[in-house]
């Protein structure tokens, strides 16, 4: 019997070995020394196939083994959070069109791909505010990190300022990949207003200062004012979040050599944190130095105006131990459903999405803020996401309001900064309703008692 | 144009593609506050229904090819069919709903299916541990190299150089390289190996680590592989295994039984989750005890029946990740393993490489095979004598098999074969699918005596024909600007000091 996946039946086998001048399967994998030949077991794996009920019950039982926003009423963000994703993303993107494509090499026959990818670069130009954008990295964190590197070669100088309101896994990543070219980030703590002070990153011979916008607390910082503080030559790095994109000036507008950013709030879903996508927009003059694949249009023989992999001789496969980055494969189905995400949105739902995670996020802030004993950790403007201090262990706060509210509260902040050990972080997006950010502060309120 | 307009060109003021939630709560007066600077003031996206968005999109899809369409023989690519059963799980809404920064205790399905995955990548890569959270191969790459320096750094031993055979696939070097290390090439011996003489000479005490791919990139396997891993380690250096061609080893042999320290699949090759136009992919990196405590954080561990993740590693390179990797496909990889258990992961090896020699040996006549030896899942071709007999180049073969209903070969890769040609068939194609294959090869061998100007300006049958790429490059247009500026290029080309290869 053949396995579903793999056509090959025996009476196939035997004219095609005959056909090769063999007598055996075997004797195709005589090229493998004898010694390293050999079966072996797998702890845990069926020895032969499941059947398709069995695979689903058991993948059944582990999803259900979670409890995610399906089960719970989520005030988690911290980097992810739960919007609503158009019910036309996963119908197209399941198109065997396009989920089965490979990466666009033969631009004949790969012209969807091409197209969407340049529309996904035109919309994050025009998000951004700045004139180019690749076709995605691998993640908000990684982008950060090789927009890290990319400023250092793009000015050849080796510090990175790195503001401590940038996500901190984010900073992590960031730090593991200085690390590796022996290169440093200088952390530059948020002053008691949630921002990054700008007399700590004036004058300094610097690569680059990134910072977080909205920063990991959901402040808003002054981007303008950075850029005006920070050494000419030293490059802006901003970490976005491209929803509060919709309502916050365009940080290339404030002066921003490059933006980077997680996508995955586009509609590409939560997935336990991935597939999202990495976006990395910069000015033109660092168009050679821009990590990644690029789309560019292009005229075929006929005069017909088209879509190509371009400026190629800056990846890997063209210029190796030289390239400006080692990446190759992207995350060009989650970059589609961003792109398929923000034309549904378009200009008027960008702007009224971002509104209502703001208003949305301010009216659970005041509710929250009005318990006796709750505080505001920081008095700056945020978007759809702030800290509050707390009267009581907010471990203790959290288990409650899932026992007893079905209310994943929020992130403690404690692990991650020193002094916020009482603090949490609370994301409201446009899918929380009243009901649900009333019953979050109920929850707060009765534990806090 | 390739005949679908851009959304840009969709667009008519006042359309909207969705209805949002409505605003149930007060305003509180704070966003009218806020200094102007601080705000947005316009954005130009386009405004379009629904109906436009899926229309446009699906025209789109249907200019592209795809593998549930057909044969996709891209080598080093393991274009192999990706079951359906595979997304449906990863978007069971106990996975695709599941928000990353949950607390442990709400996450013990996911946990543990990423402990039990990692332990079948382990076992079936024969090494000990095993990290999923390198979200491609080069990312999976540029984090076993972040170990090995590490390791080397821990051990105080000053190792700066990495070694890469020229056949070695782009990655390697590039991922090499930024991680700071000296890359140098070691060329391949006439039989398309590792020559031990020339690595012989390369290797001396300030080598961290062989970059080696096995099957190598030329679809053979190393013959004198314990005989190459043995060299490496006593010269002190360690020695890493490209798993990007696993599909031909699969439950035949081990890497860590030959004696590679460290290795990445690429779960979107050999585990089958959908390449998606060029990602999202997964890049699994299996490790020995050597550099297991040198693994990224964080790591998925089990205390007393519960898993949690820990960043207690003191000696790790850190987070490479902002959470866990692609988890989707990690859903997906697991579900394919479970589908085909040992004894189907095995009959895929046995299947993509008696395919591929199938291929190779029907081919063989009317082609020039560069190394003429049994092959593993994949081969190289080389189209030197057509070009230079009848000025027909491998692009121009990869071209007419677009009209003839295929996907091209990679071409003019690995670097070492002129005119290169390489076939990767997969288990996935049955023997009339692979005879339909050859016989369209077969016809513009023929094509390329009788009409070498047929298949020069091929293709002929598809939405567009071969585009001027030098030009694209040269002045390049990476947004969208108004049809009129695409419509008509630019007056005066930009001189760019930089050449465009392909
Ligand atoms: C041999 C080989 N190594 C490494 C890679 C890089 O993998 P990825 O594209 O997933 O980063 C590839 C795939 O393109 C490959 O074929």
């Amino acid at each position: 019997m053949t396995h579903p996946y793999i056509p090959l039946t025996a009476a196939e086998e035997s004219k095609m070995l005959q056909a090769c001048g063999l007598a055996s399967v075997e004797q195709l994998f005589e090229c493998i020394p004898e010694p390293i030949r050999k079966a072996f077991q797998v702890d845990g794996l069926p020895p032969g196939p499941l059947s398709e009920p069995a695979i689903v019950s058991e993948l059944t039982r582990l999803a259900g083994a979670n409890w995610a926003c399906d089960r719970l009423v989520t005030f988690l963000g911290g980097g992810a959070y739960d919007h609503h994703v158009p019910s036309i993303i996963p119908s197209l993107l399941f198109r065997s069109e396009f989920a089965t494509a490979y990466t666009p090499y033969q631009p004949e026959v790969s012209q969807g791909t091409l197209q969407a990818i340049f529309e996904f670069q035109t919309l994050v130009c025009n998000l951004t505010g700045l004139e180019i954008a690749n076709a995605s990295m691998y993640d908000g964190a990684t982008a950060a990190a090789e927009a890290a590197l990319m400023a250092c070669g793009a000015n050849g100088r080796d510090q990175v300022l790195l503001s401590s309101g940038v996500h901190p896994s984010y900073r992590d990543v960031v730090g593991t990949y200085l690390r590796a070219t022996d290169r440093e980030a200088t952390l530059v703590e948020l002053d008691t207003t949630g921002q990054t002070p700008h007399a700590a990153v004036a004058g300094a011979d610097v690569a680059a200062l990134v910072v977080g916008y909205p920063n990991y607390f959901g402040v808003i910082e002054s981007l303008a004012a950075l850029r005006r503080a920070l050494d000419p030559k030293a490059l802006l790095v901003v970490v976005a979040n491209p929803i509060a994109l919709g309502l916050f000036a365009a940080p290339g507008a404030c002066g921003a050599d490059v933006v980077v950013g997680e996508g995955m709030p586009l509609g590409a879903g939560l997935n336990y944190g991935g597939p999202g996508l990495g976006f990395m927009a910069v000015k033109e003059s660092l168009m050679r130095r821009i990590p990644g694949r690029l789309v560019g249009m292009a005229r075929d023989h006929h005069g017909r105006s088209g879509y190509v992999l371009t400026l190629q001789a800056r990846e890997q496969h063209i210029r190796r131990a030289r390239a400006a980055s080692n990446i190759c494969t992207n995350q060009a189905l989650a970059a589609l459903a961003s792109t398929i995400y923000m034309c549904t949105l378009g200009r008027q739902g960008m702007i009224e999405l971002a509104k209502l995670n703001y208003h949305k996020a301010h009216y659970a802030f005041r509710a929250l803020e009005g318990i006796e004993g709750v505080r505001a950790v920081f008095p700056s403007p945020f978007f759809n996401e702030f800290a509050i201090r707390l009267p009581r262990e907010p471990r203790a706060v959290l288990e409650r309001l899932e026992r007893e509210d079905g209310i994943a509260g929020g992130i403690e902040l404690g692990g991650d900064y020193k002094g916020l050990e009482d603090a949490l972080l609370i994301a409201v997006t446009e899918k929380r309703t009243r009901q649900e950010i009333d019953r979050l502060v109920a929850g707060v309120r009765r534990s806090v008692k | 144009m390739s005949g679908e307009k851009s959304i840009f060109g969709l667009s008519a003021a006042g359309r909207r593609g969705m209805v949002l939630p409505e605003l149930d709560v007060p305003a509180d007066g704070s966003l009218e506050e806020l200094p102007a600077e601080l705000l947005r003031a316009e954005l130009d996206f386009p405004e379009v229904s629904q109906v436009d968005v899926v229309r446009h999109f699906t025209r789109l899809s249907s200019l592209n090819y795809h593998i549930d369409k057909g044969m996709y023989p891209l080598g080093s690519c393991t274009m192999k069919y990706n079951p359906k059963v595979n997304d449906l799980m990863a978007a069971l809404p106990g996975f695709a709903q599941l928000h990353p920064r949950s607390p442990d205790r709400l996450a013990q399905g996911a946990l543990e299916l990423i402990d039990r995955l990692g332990g079948f990548l382990a076992a079936v890569a024969g090494m000990d541990a095993t990290t999923l959270l390198p979200a491609a191969g080069a990312h999976g790459e540029l984090a076993a190299l972040m170990m090995v320096k590490a390791h080397f750094r821990k051990m105080g031993a000053g190792r700066t150089r990495v070694l890469v055979p020229d056949s070695a696939h782009g990655t390697n070097p590039a991922s090499a390289a930024m991680c700071g290390f000296d890359v140098t090439e070691v060329p391949s011996n006439a039989r398309g190996s590792t020559d031990l003489a020339a690595l012989g000479k390369a290797l001396d005490e300030r080598v961290a680590l062989v970059m080696l791919t096995n099957p190598n990139t030329l679809g053979l396997f190393e013959e004198q592989i314990l005989e190459v891993i043995e060299l490496c380690h006593r010269a002190g250096a360690l020695v890493y295994c490209d798993g990007a061609n696993s599909n031909a080893l699969l439950g035949h042999a081990r890497p860590g039984d030959m004696g590679f320290d460290v290795m990445h699949f690429n779960l979107h090759k050999t585990f089958s989750t959908p390449h998606g136009g060029g990602g999202p992919g997964a890049g699994a990196v299996c490790v020995k005890h050597v550099l297991e405590p040198y693994l990224p954080v964080p790591r998925v561990v089990n205390e007393g029946g519960a898993y949690r993740w820990s960043r207690d590693f003191p000696d790790s390179i850190g987070r490479i990740h902002g959470f866990y990797g692609n988890f989707g496909n990690q859903v997906r990889a697991f579900t394919y393993i479970l589908a085909l258990g040992l004894s189907g992961l095995r009959r895929i090896a046995d299947a993509a490489v008696l395919n591929a020699n199938y291929v190779k040996a029907r081919l063989a006549g009317a082609y020039d095979v560069a190394y003429d030896r049994s092959c593993m899942h994949e081969f190289v071709l080389t189209g030197k004598r057509m070009a230079r007999a009848k000025g027909v180049k491998t692009l121009d073969v990869a071209k007419r098999l677009l009209d003839l209903g295929y996907h091209a070969p990679t071409i003019y890769f690995p670097l070492i074969v002129e005119e290169a040609m390489m076939i990767e068939p997969t288990e996935s194609e049955s023997l009339e699918s692979l005879d339909g294959f050859v016989d369209a090869m077969l016809a513009i061998a023929r094509e390329v005596e009788t009409e070498p100007e047929l298949v020069r300006h091929a293709p002929h049958t598809t939405p567009v024909s071969r585009f001027d790429e030098v030009e694209a490059a040269r002045k390049p247009v990476l947004r969208w600007r108004g049809a009129e500026a695409a419509a008509r290029p630019p007056a005066k080309p930009a001189k760019t000091k930089e050449r465009e290869a392909r």
